[in-house]
Formats: structure tokens, C-alpha cells, sequence
């Protein structure tokens, strides 16, 4: 007998807040997360806007914690905050008699963002001659700099595994504790797996999602030199739009999606409340090119494919997809057509929407918010929409719930995730029915 | 619980800096070899600590196809090294892979079916060249001495190449591991340190013993020989420094006299496949991959458990999932890193497991030969020591002279011994964060 996965917290830090109530009313308005950068000078790059992260409570969510976690990067501090918010919707912190054991943590967790006026000093100081004249960089002038600039505890905080490690402190788990870092597909690759763990029997309980943000100079420039970021300055706040004829690249937004999934007896045995059932999931690779999608979507399909049939599920049991949706141009041309193959005549009556039109794209943590989006959507019967979206592209021709959410029953919902590097995730997510 | 189909390991490959593939590898541990030495690959001399352990040379052409010679640009060093890894590991398990036919090494009537195929692989926090980095920061430099954003901006980024992000993604390791072999079932990236490897074996493990994937190519492989490696390193107090000049006695696991690791590059890989398709291509088997467990070290994410218990759950997780107890085990392939506060956590973890005669079984390591890369040492001790359960041959562990005579573990300090292992399990842990992984490996039994 499967082991069943059900979720019963979840918890958010984004562009449009930290509450998933909040978020989920203001997605849902179709309001959007973007605005000129302002966490570094960003005024003369090719790209000049981002979806930031603004306020959120941290101190108070950590209590007496706080101090502990001082050190913590950008991407560990939203992975603590979105974790205490789920760790609390699930009931956990009532909860008696916990094998801390089988409580584990399996993140999707970005690099932390570099240390940078030391890293970037030091590099300096290792390519100048004496007299202060560019040379080809020399190690020998470089380390005196490194090691008087360079912070061990900084460098430590920026380890990918660190945000999974302060939450597993945080709240004393000591069961599995993995992160993966599949770019794009990380946070549904992660849920996906620690799914896998709980029916296996490897834990019980899993604090899983993602956290990321790339919005720093060495982020932005990498995605800038790629040509895969949206430059549309003069209206940044439109710029992107998935499916959209005139999408011109994504947009870096940055935040955390963490969810409790938790076996179902467990779940039952300690009265906590279900809100939603992971059904299945798929993961392939494309194993095609290092700088291109597979044109026909062979991955995308196949995950798809994998996570339904994992569900038990039809394509017709599908009432709403979450797109991976970045708003460049293959992805969105890409994803349509796997879309289409998978979903045969049915695809363009299932509503897709990409909710990074407002939240921009949060790479390793995005899927883990657009599942928590998911779950709402069935609780609520309502898809959010992808706004910004005014111009049909006949190479993406399905229903993309344009401008304005949709009341619509939803039973069960599929989330897709695709990274660089034909990374390739699908997760099912299912009403709960005893 | 879920049926689970038996899982079996037909291949290991290695690239360690004693030697590309396992046979060299192997024959070096046995001779007693230690790969420490000055670094070549730059000049470390300003850095307080000035050795490590480097790869022989290699020619990248010998271990990919003719089709993926253009995509070596897009390699950092750790690609590199992953694609030799790859290379050595398919070869020795007879695996036929879309490389092995386009370099003309085998028919393709005999490749393995692509969508049963997954790869799981341990990589690091891969830093960017400096070389290439500086040469471009350079062209923003204001005030003689750092990066001016505006002129970054402007044009100091175009200095850098297209697909500069491309080489230093983790997960980039596994994509072109995925193309030159044309793997498309699942895949993963695993990010968790020195840990990572073991957590990237025990979850493909699960992959096919759930039925997702008959056949995965799953270990570490990491580089930490370039400036930025190193010189976190440093800076995180990890490293020995005092033995510049002593570089074959520097990495000393379970050691008392020496304080501190040294860094290394390379990395280790397995083939593990479904019993039933290993019978079916009478695939030679090197052992059956039984348990795996994992744990957390809660205690704080900058240093380790004292009593190590996150290294005793993950050990009984192990043995309990492989169905085996503790006085089964004939070999222990501890971590060691050379850091006392690590090794006595580590020690602690294994003793409350194993209990106060534990010295009295047989145990190896690859730290004092090798010292430690990252997210590739646990893959290439989890080889060693599966060689060491093939062949029934204890291989020496260079350094341990201290750990033996403090009773911590049974270690070979001289020649190997020949011992009848039937089963043996191998721990990895990271030094940041606190994962914990242990693998359980049994002799193969038809039944």
C-alpha cells in the first residue's frame, strides 16, 4: 500500500508579500511585483528592474531565535521566514511527541549571493601591477587581498545547503536533509523528491520548497550576457509576459516557497488540517544541448507524462496547469507545443496561467510558490491569471487566463518547472479526499 | 512501504589525483601513495597554505564524443573532471551509452534505453574563474581598485562571454553528463558539501528501487585547487598550514598531531541498476547497493554535533534500511577530514553505532591519500571501498598511524590486508551545514 503525501502548511516570502492570504489576494487582483532595481545600482545594465523582496518580518517571526540566525544570507533569511510561517500553519509548533528523526528538509536552495566588494577588490587587486596597471590576473597578488577582504563566515553563508541547514536547526530536525540546485526546476524538483522520501518511508515529514535570489550584479549580469532577461526599461512594470507575442525575456524576482508535506496517517494522527494532496510527480532530463530546449519539448513531455501517470490522473482530471511560463520566447513556444501533446484536443480548454507576470521569476524557489498558488487555486476554485498579456502569438495559441482570474472548479492542478541545462519537473497536486 | 526491486552496482570510475579511473586509483592506494603535493595549477605561494592533491593531466577529447568537442568551452574545471568520471564509469561497467557508440567503443544495438536511464550527481558552490572574471572586471575599474557598477553596466560585462553563467551552474555537471551519455530519466543536482555524493547515490538508489529508472550514473565530483577553493577554505579555519613543507604527512584523518585538511580536486561515480536489467546484459556485479540513511547534525550550521548524532542516525538509517546490524558490517569507510573538532564528532557518531570494539573492524580511507574536494570525496571512498568488498582486499589508509593507535578505527597503515568483507558501509558529511549520508553495500547473493 502507497504511502499518501498531503500538505498541511505553507508558507511565502515574494515580490507581492509574505502572507500567503496576502499574496494569493493580490495575484489574484492582478497586481505585479515590479519595479526598478534598487538593491544594487542596476542604472546602466542592460537590464534595469526586478521583482524584490520588500519588508518582511524575520525578527519577529524568529523570536528569541533571531540573534542565532544572524548571519544567515538573503536566501536563508527568506527560507526562514516562509519555513516559521508554514511550520505554524501546519500545526507543528502545537505539535507532542515528534520524531525528530523523520522530519526532514529538502530545499531547492540558490547559491547566497556573493560577498561582493571583497570578492570583486580582491580579484581586482590580484590583475594590477604595482603601479596600479591592468595585468593578467596573478594569484600571487591576489591572495594577500583574498585573505585580508574575504569573511569565513560570509563565504560559509553563501554554501547552497545552508538555508536547509538553519531551518533543520531552527526547529531541531534531524532527519534527511538535502538541497538540490536544479536552476529553474529546483523548488519542484525538491518537493517532488521529499515526496518520494515520505512514501518511501524515509521520513514522515518533509519542510521542502525553495529560496533564491539572483537579483545582485553577478546574477543580473549572468542572465544579461545570456540575453534571457527582459531590457524593456521604459515599462518595466509590463515587462513580463508570458505567451505574450511581445515578451521579450523574464524577469528576476527573488523570495522563498516552502510547504510541509507530511505522510497521511501522520497527518491525521495529529488532527492537523489537510490542505491539498501531492499526487505525482515526473522528472527527466533533456539531455539534448547545453544552450537549447529540445524543440519538440521531449522533456517537458515526458515529466508531464510521468507525473500524471503517477496521479492516477487523465489529462481530462487536469483543471488548471501553472506554466513554467518564463516569457522568453522558447520556453513559452516550448512549453505550449508539450502542453499541446500531453493534452491532445483537451489543451486549449485547460486555463494556463504563468503568475511570474506579476511575481516575476524566483529560479530556484519559483516553483515551490507556484505549487503553494495551486493549492489555493483549489480551494478557492479561482486560477489566477497572467496578466500583461494582450498580444496573441500563433505559436502559443492556448488559454493563458489572460488579465483577469477565473472562477473555475479545480480539482486537481499541474505545476511544470524547467531549468538550464534540460532540467524538466511536473508536480500533481489534488483536492484531499479521505 | 513499497515493493522494492533489488539494486546493484556494475561500475565505478574515478578521477582521482593518484590516477584516471579505478585501476589506477586502486593500485596507487595499494602502494601507498599519497597525492599531496605543492600546487601546480597556480602559484599558491602567498596563501598560507600552499599544497593539494591535482589530477594528472588529461586530454578532455579522450572521454567525450567528437559531437560534444565544441561544448568543452562551455566546461569549467568540475565539468571537465565530471566528464571524465562519466567516461571511466560507463567503460568499466560495460554500460553501452550514446558516447561509448559515436567514439566507436561499442555497437549501438546494445544502448541502454535513454528514458530508463537517470543520473543523480554531488557538485559544488563552483566559483568562476578569476582569470576570466578579473580580465573583465578590469575593464570597470574607476578608482584603481574596484568594480564601478556604472561602467559594468555600460560595457565591462560584455568582456565576459555569452554563456559565461552556463559553465558554473552545479547542475550544468549533469547536463552534459545527460548528452554525451543520453541519459533522460530523472536527474538530479545535489548540493550539500562533502555529503553531497552519498545523498546523490541513496537517492538514485530510490529512483530504481521504486522502478523510475533502471539504470543511474550517480557521485560527486568537485574542484577546490583554484584560488577561490582554497582560499575559502583558509578562511573558514579549515585548513592545516603548517605542513607546507611536509605535504604527503598534511592530511591526517582521526589524527592528533596535525590540525587542519588539505584541498583536493576530483570525483567518483557508480553504475547501479535494477537487478533484473543487470542479469539481462550480464552486466559483472560488484556488489548490491542495500541501505541508505541520512541525518542532520542540528546542533548549529557552522559546526558539528559534538556527540555526532547526526552521524549515528544516519548510519542507523543505513543498516536498519539494509536490514543488517551493526556486527554484519565488516568494513567502515569513515569520512576523516583532519579537523579534530570534525573528526571527534564523526568518531562519536560511528562509536555509538558500532560500540567501544569498533577499532576491531576493518576500515578505510581515502583522506590522508587524498584529501578532500568537496562534493566528490565521499563518491570516490564509496568506490574504494566497493573494491575493497570485490576483492576482499583492506587497502592501506595513508596517515592514520595516529587513529589507529588511539583505537578509533581498524585502519591499514601498512601493507593491504586480505579480509572476507561481506558487507560494508560509508559514511560522507559535510563540513558546512551538517548533512549526513551513509550507504550500506552487501556482497552479491543471487538470494
Amino acid at each position: 500500500m502507497n504511502r499518501r503525501t498531503v500538505i498541511t502548511g505553507m508558507g511565502c516570502v515574494t515580490p507581492l508579500g509574505f502572507e500567503v492570504e496576502e499574496v494569493w489576494r493580490r495575484l489574484l487582483a492582478g497586481e505585479c511585483g515590479i519595479a526598478p532595481t534598487t538593491l544594487f545600482d542596476a542604472a546602466t545594465f542592460p537590464t534595469t528592474f526586478a521583482a524584490e523582496v520588500k519588508e518582511f518580518p524575520l525578527a519577529a517571526l524568529l523570536g528569541d531565535q533571531s540573534e542565532r540566525h544572524a548571519s544567515a544570507s538573503r536566501n536563508s533569511r527568506f527560507a526562514l521566514a516562509a519555513s516559521v510561517l508554514a511550520w505554524r500553519q501546519a500545526g507543528l509548533d502545537q505539535a507532542l511527541a515528534l520524531d525528530h528523526t523523520q522530519i526532514g528538509v529538502y530545499l531547492g536552495g540558490g547559491e547566497g549571493p556573493l560577498d561582493f566588494d571583497a570578492s570583486t577588490q580582491a580579484a581586482i587587486a590580484g590583475s594590477r601591477d604595482d603601479d596600479g596597471q591592468p595585468i593578467d590576473f596573478d594569484s600571487v597578488r591576489w591572495a594577500p587581498a583574498a585573505m585580508e577582504l574575504l569573511n569565513g563566515e560570509r563565504e560559509l553563508e553563501q554554501e547552497p545547503n545552508l538555508a536547509a541547514a538553519h531551518i533543520a536547526s531552527l526547529f531541531k530536525l534531524q532527519g534527511p536533509n538535502f538541497n538540490t540546485l536544479t536552476a529553474c526546476a529546483a523548488s519542484t524538483q525538491a518537493i517532488g523528491e521529499a515526496c518520494n522520501m515520505i512514501q518511501y518511508g524515509d521520513a514522515d515529514v518533509m519542510i521542502t520548497g525553495g529560496t533564491h535570489s539572483m537579483i545582485h550584479p553577478i546574477g543580473v549580469t549572468g542572465f544579461n550576457r545570456l540575453t534571457a532577461l527582459s531590457t524593456r526599461n521604459d515599462d518595466c512594470y509590463t515587462a513580463s509576459r508570458p505567451f505574450d507575442r511581445t515578451r521579450d525575456g523574464f524577469v528576476l524576482g527573488e523570495g522563498a516557497g516552502i510547504v510541509v508535506i507530511e505522510e497521511l496517517a501522520h497527518a491525521q494522527h495529529r488532527g492537523a488540517k489537510i490542505l491539498a494532496e501531492i499526487a505525482g510527480f515526473g522528472s527527466t532530463a533533456d539531455a539534448y544541448r547545453v544552450t537549447d530546449i529540445h524543440e519538440e519539448g521531449r522533456g517537458p513531455i515526458g515529466a508531464m507524462r510521468i507525473a500524471l501517470h503517477k496521479a492516477g490522473l487523465e489529462p481530462a482530471d487536469i483543471d488548471y496547469i501553472s506554466a513554467h511560463g518564463t516569457g522568453t520566447e522558447e520556453n513559452d513556444k516550448i512549453e505550449t507545443r508539450a502542453i499541446r501533446e500531453v493534452f491532445g484536443d483537451l489543451a486549449p480548454n485547460v486555463p494556463i496561467s504563468s503568475i511570474k507576470s506579476m511575481l516575476g521569476h524566483l529560479i530556484a524557489a519559483a516553483g515551490a510558490v507556484e505549487l503553494i498558488v495551486c493549492v489555493q487555486a483549489i480551494r478557492d476554485s479561482i486560477a489566477p491569471p497572467t496578466i500583461h498579456y494582450h498580444t496573441p502569438d500563433p505559436n502559443c495559441d492556448l488559454d493563458y487566463i489572460p488579465n483577469e482570474a477565473r472562477k473555475t472548479n479545480i480539482r486537481a492542478a499541474l505545476s511544470n518547472s524547467f531549468g538550464f541545462g534540460g532540467q524538466n519537473n511536473a508536480i500533481v497536486v489534488k483536492a484531499f479526499t479521505p | 512501504m513499497q515493493d522494492k526491486r533489488r539494486v546493484v552496482i556494475t561500475g565505478v570510475g574515478v578521477a582521482t589525483p593518484l590516477g584516471l579511473g579505478i585501476e589506477d586509483t586502486w593500485d596507487a592506494l595499494l602502494s601507498k601513495r599519497t597525492a599531496i603535493g605543492p600546487m601546480q595549477g597556480f602559484d599558491a605561494s602567498e596563501l598560507p597554505a600552499s599544497i593539494g592533491g591535482e589530477l594528472p593531466a588529461f586530454k578532455l577529447a579522450d572521454y567525450i564524443p567528437k559531437s560534444h568537442r565544441k561544448s568543452a568551452k562551455l566546461m569549467c574545471r568540475d565539468i571537465e573532471i565530471a566528464m571524465v568520471c562519466a567516461y571511466q564509469t560507463v567503460k568499466h561497467a560495460g554500460l553501452v551509452t550514446k558516447c561509448m557508440v559515436e567514439r566507436g567503443e561499442a555497437e549501438a544495438d546494445a544502448k541502454v534505453d535513454p528514458v530508463r536511464f537517470g543520473a543523480s550527481l554531488g557538485a559544488g558552490l563552483i566559483p568562476a574563474d578569476l582569470r576570466e572574471l578579473a580580465a573583465a572586471f578590469n575593464t570597470a575599474v574607476t578608482d584603481g581598485k574596484s568594480l564601478n557598477l556604472t561602467a559594468w553596466g555600460e560595457e565591462g560585462m560584455t568582456n565576459l562571454t555569452p554563456l559565461w553563467l552556463l559553465k558554473f551552474l552545479p547542475n550544468m555537471l549533469a547536463c552534459h553528463v545527460t548528452i554525451v551519455h543520453d541519459a533522460q530519466a530523472p536527474c538530479n543536482t545535489i548540493t550539500c558539501g562533502e555529503a553531497s555524493g552519498h545523498l546523490a547515490i541513496g537517492e538514485a538508489f530510490r529512483t530504481i528501487a521504486r522502478g523510475d529508472a533502471d539504470v543511474c550514473i550517480c557521485g560527486g565530483v568537485e574542484s577546490k585547487t583554484n584560488p577561490m577553493g582554497i582560499g575559502r577554505q583558509i578562511k573558514m579555519d579549515r585548513i592545516n598550514t603548517q605542513d607546507n613543507d611536509n605535504p604527503t604527512l598534511a592530511s591526517q584523518p582521526f589524527g592528533q598531531d596535525r590540525e587542519g585538511m588539505v584541498v583536493s580536486e576530483g570525483g567518483g561515480m557508480v553504475i547501479i541498476e535494477s537487478l533484473d536489467h543487470a542479469q539481462s546484459r550480464s552486466a559483472r556485479i560488484l556488489g548490491e547497493l542495500a541501505g541508505f540513511g541520512s541525518g542532520h547534525d542540528i546542533h548549529h550550521w557552522q559546526e558539528p554535533c559534538p556527540d555526532g548524532e547526526g552521524t549515528a542516525i544516519a548510519l542507523r538509517k543505513a543498516l536498519a534500511d539494509a536490514n543488517i546490524k551493526p556486527d554484519e558490517v565488516d568494513l567502515l569507510n569513515p569520512f576523516g577530514t583532519g579537523i579534530a573538532k570534525h573528526d571527534e564528532s564523526e568518531l562519536a557518531g560511528w562509536r555509538a553505532v558500532f560500540g567501544p570494539d569498533m577499532g576491531k573492524k576493518h576500515a578505510a580511507t581515502t583522506r590522508g591519500a587524498l584529501g578532500i574536494n568537496g562534493a566528490g570525496s565521499g563518491a570516490i571512498d564509496f568506490a574504494v571501498s566497493i573494491m575493497a568488498l570485490y576483492s576482499n582486499t583492506v587497502p592501506p589508509s595513508q596517515n592514520t598511524e595516529a587513529a589507529i593507535a588511539a583505537n578509533a578505527f581498524g585502519f591499514v597503515s601498512s601493507d593491504s590486508r586480505d579480509a572476507d568483507i561481506t558487507a560494508m558501509i560509508s559514511l560522507s558529511r559535510s563540513l558546512s551545514g551538517g548533512q549526513r549520508a551513509a550507504l550500506v553495500v552487501k556482497k552479491f547473493q543471487e538470494n
